[in-house]
């Protein structure tokens, strides 16, 4: 897109010129890169509780980043008033950081080279408000029809435009719009006035108003949710200790997310303090595994054309056949490790520096039939869902939160068991990985990622795998 | 336009375009922060920024909007939005500002802003940063690296308006400083941090000490290990036990109560935890990290009990979950710019016991000492707990070696019965605050 047809050109008339003059004021002081990163945010969110659309809300956000690298340092400034002179201060504030004579841009912007991954055809913000009003009431119809048991239900639809444009010093300009939508239902069941007992589903991405159908109907998410809830009426306390614990495909990719994605991003490895640093070439996983993080899946929630740098995302590989291949770079960290850019930096919005995150984190399809995985287990835990995690990426430790699994007997997922928080190592946990499935499955697309006080979206996936040994934070 | 005319500006438009009830909030902001690494200077930030968001009634129907331009026009484009979005949302019979009488806020000076904080050069910052980080690099021959040092100053101001006359604003400020250095023995590592932060700049604990701490803190980890699956006494560090506070708060939340999804549920006046509990919720002290003259609704603040003897005395209430459940608000809205106020708290802290964390050791014997907790393992509606633990291993009434990689699990009704011993050792660090605490028969899974 053409600078003077996007929103930033229409809207605020900000030229090709206006954006070199900026980043010239930004080297003002001799750094050695600048980027300017425009945000134009809108939001919309529908909130649905006891059967009523009790809130609603709309609006907008805006604003400039800029920032200056002057070797390892970062200046950054960010204004939300995008009249010339409020960013030119931004810009001399963020040069701030260098100290020496301008340092001489080269002339003119060329457009990056960028994805087309949102296959949208009308943004849902573009759609009337009752017709996403109505998704939330037919979610909360489902769940209540499910099962009488079913006595709360919260339903929650947002959508989101974001046009973001990013101008660097090196001559690059990148110009994106990108749309997000979902939506998620919380149900509680109880049973002749017992203690009550939550499930929780959802789903979204890059995606318009008609994704919310078939398998991503509000119907679906609903009936899952109240299904979960319904299953925990009669889970007996997690077992503790080390056992063999079964994942089951999709969510729990986030295993992944925790154990070892966290740990792989650069900048804690150029620091040294990820417990997978110099660990490239290494064995970290077993040989059934193979991890990606891949930023260009069409419509996913952690996909973007371009990053936050304005880079196109890669599909990277991160561990093949369980051997460490590479880390994810944002262009500070690449620039200071002689690495190439990966795709990964990635911010939570005008007022935050971008950083190496990850995007959709999944672990490759392997060979094994789902059920022979089952059927290998004589005693261990299925884990069908997780509610969120977190990692100490220096000692390597994890954890993560099942929320619906079973005990596994003799092969057969039986007893469900309540909820139970698992922990293990990071460069170790993934060695004990002895079967991989067939059945590789992303999840639905409602994950949120945060890293020093930033959230951005993200995707996981994983098929059916099990671990030999993990230990499990139950209290049996 | 100042920051109280637009938001009374808002008000006006949002009433003549046909709302029957508006509030609007404006919060305005600017932040400066410095971090350094080995010595370093790494990043500089320097920002300021500003957003109002209004939310209308129509009748019983209520929309939001916001904006960050204070502009006569932008104050009008939200009343739009907001008034627009209200027609999709349905009547809610509880939906509406306070009563009018239920309006104001404390008198006095509340000390929720220094004037030293606006005057701190970038300088000043970058150098505290670089202190503790020297501080912590030369505490220990272990200290081999480090993930830097940050120091930041704020200052906010919030302004409230809503239609039935309440005008009211407050300007507050803070200082921190953390450092995380990272020990190493062999192949492995561990970190941990120590930080402080202040209303006034002058106020904050030294930058040597915030580094000595950190690397005392990182270098006791080393050498940690798993242990067995048992049942134990815990003991809660001040900095981990304030997070039990936390599930307290969400479990007596007017949210969590009027949905039924509260473990603490229809327990007001019954015995839910031992007889050496009280928990305060104090809105009122000046200085304090939870302090504000009124919630975010425009309510008086208050000194609430949540927990006396044991004994649960109150739920914490904004208008509508008071409405909800038959009560009055105890001036805890809470909100961001935008929406429907939530709830919050003041300063929630459990009141101290009389041991010191050695004596409490001593009287445990053994156990485990807990130092952090990571993961978010905790179900308020049924009271499930079991997170990640590192610490340390208590015998013979001693700290001794260091533990990671475990959980401990329990259900939250259990435990609060079960603390054992409440440490005389309470510091008001932030608006969750609580001493060491023992809890007794939790699980320790490991090996």
């Amino acid at each position: 897109m053409p600078l003077s047809s996007s929103l930033f050109g229409q809207k605020f008339a900000i030229t090709e010129r206006d954006l070199e003059s900026y980043l010239a004021e930004a080297l003002s002081k001799g750094g050695d890169y600048a980027d300017l990163y425009f945000e134009y945010l809108a939001t919309a969110s529908i909130s649905l509780d006891e059967s009523i659309i009790k809130s609603a809300t709309q609006g907008v956000t805006l604003g400039v980043g800029i920032r200056v690298l002057f070797g390892e340092r970062t200046g950054y400034a960010y204004s939300d008033d995008l009249s010339p002179d409020k960013i030119r201060k931004a810009a001399r504030t963020a040069s701030c950081i260098a100290s020496g004579p301008a340092t001489q841009l080269t002339a003119g912007l060329t457009s990056v080279e960028k994805h087309d991954l949102y296959k949208v055809a009308t943004l849902a913000g573009d759609t009337p408000l009752a017709d996403r009003a109505q998704l939330v009431k037919r979610a909360d119809a489902a769940a209540r029809a499910h099962d009488p048991r079913v006595f709360q239900v919260q339903a929650v639809y947002a959508d989101t435009v974001r046009h973001v444009l990013v101008a660097s010093s090196d001559g690059k300009l990148s110009i994106d719009r990108q749309p997000m939508a979902r939506m998620n239902v919380s149900v509680l069941a109880r049973e002749d006035g017992g203690v009550p007992q939550r499930g929780y589903a959802g789903g979204g991405g890059r995606i318009g108003l008609d994704f919310f159908t078939g398998d991503h109907s509000p119907e679906r998410f609903a009936t899952d949710a109240a299904r979960q809830a319904i299953v925990q009426l009669h889970a007996i306390d997690a077992p503790a200790g080390e056992m063999t614990v079964v994942f089951g495909p999709g969510w729990p990719g986030i295993l992944l997310h925790e154990a070892v994605g966290h740990g792989l991003e650069a900048d804690f490895n150029r620091k040294g303090v990820s417990a997978f640093s110099g660990r490239v070439g290494q064995k970290v996983a077993s040989d059934l595994c193979t991890v990606v993080d891949d930023g260009t899946i069409a419509s996913r929630r952690g996909s973007l054309n371009v990053d936050d740098e304005g880079e196109p995302t890669k599909q990277n590989v991160l561990i093949e056949n369980g051997v460490l291949r590479g880390y994810l770079t944002d262009k500070l960290s690449a620039r200071l490790t002689n690495a190439k850019s990966t795709g990964s930096g990635r911010r939570e919005s005008y007022q935050h520096y971008p950083m190496p995150r990850m995007t959709n984190t999944f672990m490759l399809a392997g060979e094994s039939d789902p059920e022979e995985i089952l059927k290998s287990v004589k005693s261990g835990l299925y884990c069908a869902n997780f509610g969120g995690g977190q990692v100490d990426i220096t000692s390597g430790n994890f954890v993560f939160s099942a929320s619906e699994s079973f005990l596994i007997k003799d092969g057969k997922i039986t007893t469900p068991v309540r909820g139970a928080t698992l922990i293990g190592n990071g460069p170790e946990a993934l060695k004990y990985v002895s079967m991989v499935g067939n059945d590789l499955k992303l999840d639905q697309g409602i994950g949120v990622c945060g890293k020093e006080g930033q959230s951005v979206p993200v995707g996981v996936g994983i098929p059916t795998i099990k671990i030999d040994k993990m230990t499990v934070g139950g209290t049996r | 336009m100042t920051l109280l005319e637009a938001a009374q500006t808002a008000i006006a438009i949002a009433i003549q375009k046909g709302a029957t009830a508006a509030e609007c909030t404006i919060a305005e902001g600017e932040e400066f922060s410095a971090t350094v690494r080995l010595g370093e200077v790494e990043t500089i930030k320097e920002a300021g920024s500003r957003g109002a968001g209004l939310r209308v009634l129509m009748g019983r129907k209520q929309g939001s909007s916001y904006t960050s331009d204070l502009s006569g026009d932008g104050l009008a484009r939200m009343a739009d939005a907001a008034l627009a979005i209200a027609e999709i949302t349905e009547e809610d019979p509880f939906a509406g500002l306070p009563e009018k009488e239920e309006l104001g806020q404390i008198d006095g000076d509340l000390k929720l802003a220094a004037d030293d904080v606006a005057n701190v050069e970038a300088a000043a910052r970058i150098d505290a940063a670089k202190r503790a980080e020297a501080a912590a690099l030369k505490a220990d021959e272990r200290i081999a690296n480090s993930e830097g040092a940050g120091c930041e100053t704020y200052t906010g101001t919030r302004v409230f308006v809503n239609s039935l006359g309440f005008s009211g604003a407050y300007t507050s400020t803070n200082a921190s400083l953390s450092v995380t250095p990272v020990a190493k023995r062999g192949d492995a590592m561990e970190r941990d941090y120590w930080h402080t932060t202040s209303r006034s700049w002058a106020g904050m604990e030294s930058p040597e000490d915030v580094g000595r701490i950190a690397a005392e803190r990182a270098v006791r980890r080393l050498g940690a290990r798993k242990i067995e699956t048992q049942k134990a006494t815990i003991v809660f560090e001040p900095r981990v036990a304030k997070s039990i506070l936390g599930h307290i708060f969400e479990a007596v939340n007017g949210d969590s109560i009027y949905r039924k999804s509260s473990f603490l549920l229809d327990k007001i006046d019954e015995q839910i935890a031992a007889s050496n509990v009280t928990v305060i919720d104090d809105a009122t002290v000046p200085g304090w990290f939870g302090t504000s003259p009124f919630d975010d609704e425009g309510v008086p603040t208050r000194r609430t009990p949540v927990i006396e003897g044991g004994v649960l005395k109150s739920y914490l209430l904004n208008t509508y979950t008071a409405r909800k459940l038959g009560l009055k608000t105890t001036g805890c809205a809470a909100r961001g710019l935008t929406g429907a106020p939530g709830v919050g708290h003041g300063t929630l802290y459990l009141e101290a016991g009389s041991k010191t964390p050695e004596e409490i050791f001593a009287a445990v014997g053994t156990g485990l000492y807990v130092t952090e907790l990571i993961g978010f393992g905790v179900n308020v509606v049924t009271g499930d707990y079991s997170r990640g633990a590192a610490g340390l291993w208590i015998e013979g009434g001693k700290l001794s070696y260091p533990v990671a990689e475990i959980t401990i699990a329990g259900n939250l009704s259990e435990m609060l019965r079960d603390i054992v011993h409440i440490g005389s050792d309470l510091e008001f660090r932030g608006s969750t605050c609580a001493p060491t605490i023992a809890i007794a028969n939790m699980t320790i899974s490991g090996k």
